[in-house]
């Protein structure tokens, strides 16, 4: 019973949050908005025994994704009116388009092969069953090159949004280390011979 | 009455269909756009953990770990890609930056 009241809850908040993501006029609204709609389905995960994915999702989705956006949101100067151009107009078929496809989307979960009959409420784990561990003993055996390959992209990320964003800057003075450690001493001083002064 | 695998998936849908038109009706506004397709993955990993649930499989969760991943590179560098557009154009408005016009 109170699991159906946590879902139900939950659910309408993910939705009415989702909904004002898509809506709001101020984009710093809509990111903080979204940061909810994360927060809402965590739990909605959580009811579903994937604990360590509600957890990460908040910890990196909250945490640091949405933190850049936010970042990205308030440094840019956007002019909200020009970008709200369009927004009636397209709004009914929006509507329309995500309407019909909701439909079809319908039409196949709630066939008879997603039926409570068809999928039963899996038996309860045991109390000392460990998510993560699970996980983890999967992940590290059966995915390990999958998971290297994550590893990979998350190197390639790192590298292009440094080298995009990167610029060098013409008006700073540098230092060049090589130059200054094959100095020698006849670059530097000239010593000059002249007669004594004053006899 | 209880929670089955069918709510799970009608309000990943209803998710799903909420970002479709929320793509469709904020085509200005490339933030807004970047959000909606976070959005979509939400549903889709919803999808992936309400199924490894109830078929009790844990290649679904492993699954959403690595769109979680896929996700959060997306989004890095998309949003370093408004950066420079940004700087470069002074203005992130699509109707601005369409020079291709493809």
């Amino acid at each position: 019973m109170i699991e159906t009241i946590v879902f139900y809850l939950f659910a309408f908040s993910t939705v009415v949050t989702a909904t004002a993501v898509v809506t709001v006029r101020n984009p710093v609204h809509a990111a903080l908005f979204l940061v909810l709609t994360f927060f809402t389905s965590a739990v909605i995960w959580m009811t579903l025994e994937a604990e360590f994915l509600a957890i990460s999702l908040v910890l990196v989705y909250v945490g640091a994704v949405m933190v850049l956006f936010l970042f990205v949101v308030m440094m840019l100067d956007i002019n909200i009116a020009r970008l709200r151009e369009g927004f009636v107009k397209y709004l009914p078929l929006g509507i329309a388009i995500a309407f019909i496809m909701l439909l079809l989307m319908l039409n196949v979960v709630t066939s008879d092969i997603f039926s409570s009959e068809a999928m039963l409420e899996p038996a309860a784990k045991a109390a000392d069953y460990s998510n993560t561990k699970a996980l983890g003993s999967v992940l590290y055996t059966e995915y390990v090159l999958a998971f290297e390959i994550a590893a990979v992209i998350l190197l390639v990320a790192i590298v292009a949004a440094i080298s995009l964003t990167m610029r060098k800057r013409s008006h700073t003075k540098y230092q060049n280390p090589s130059e200054q450690i094959r100095v020698r001493k006849a670059d530097r001083i000239r010593i000059v011979k002249m007669p004594a002064d004053g006899e | 009455m209880t929670v089955e695998l069918s709510h799970y998936l009608i309000l990943a849908a209803i998710l799903f269909s909420i970002s479709i038109a929320g793509i469709i009706i904020n085509r200005k506004n490339i933030i807004i756009l970047l959000m909606s397709i976070e959005l979509m993955l939400l549903a889709v990993n919803l999808n992936f953990i309400a199924f490894s649930h109830y078929l009790n499989d844990l290649a679904g969760q492993v699954f959403v770990f690595f769109i979680l991943t896929v996700a959060a590179a997306e989004a890095a560098i998309g949003l370093a890609i408004l950066v420079v557009l940004f700087r470069n154009k002074q203005s992130i408005n699509v109707e601005d930056i369409s020079e291709m016009k493809g």
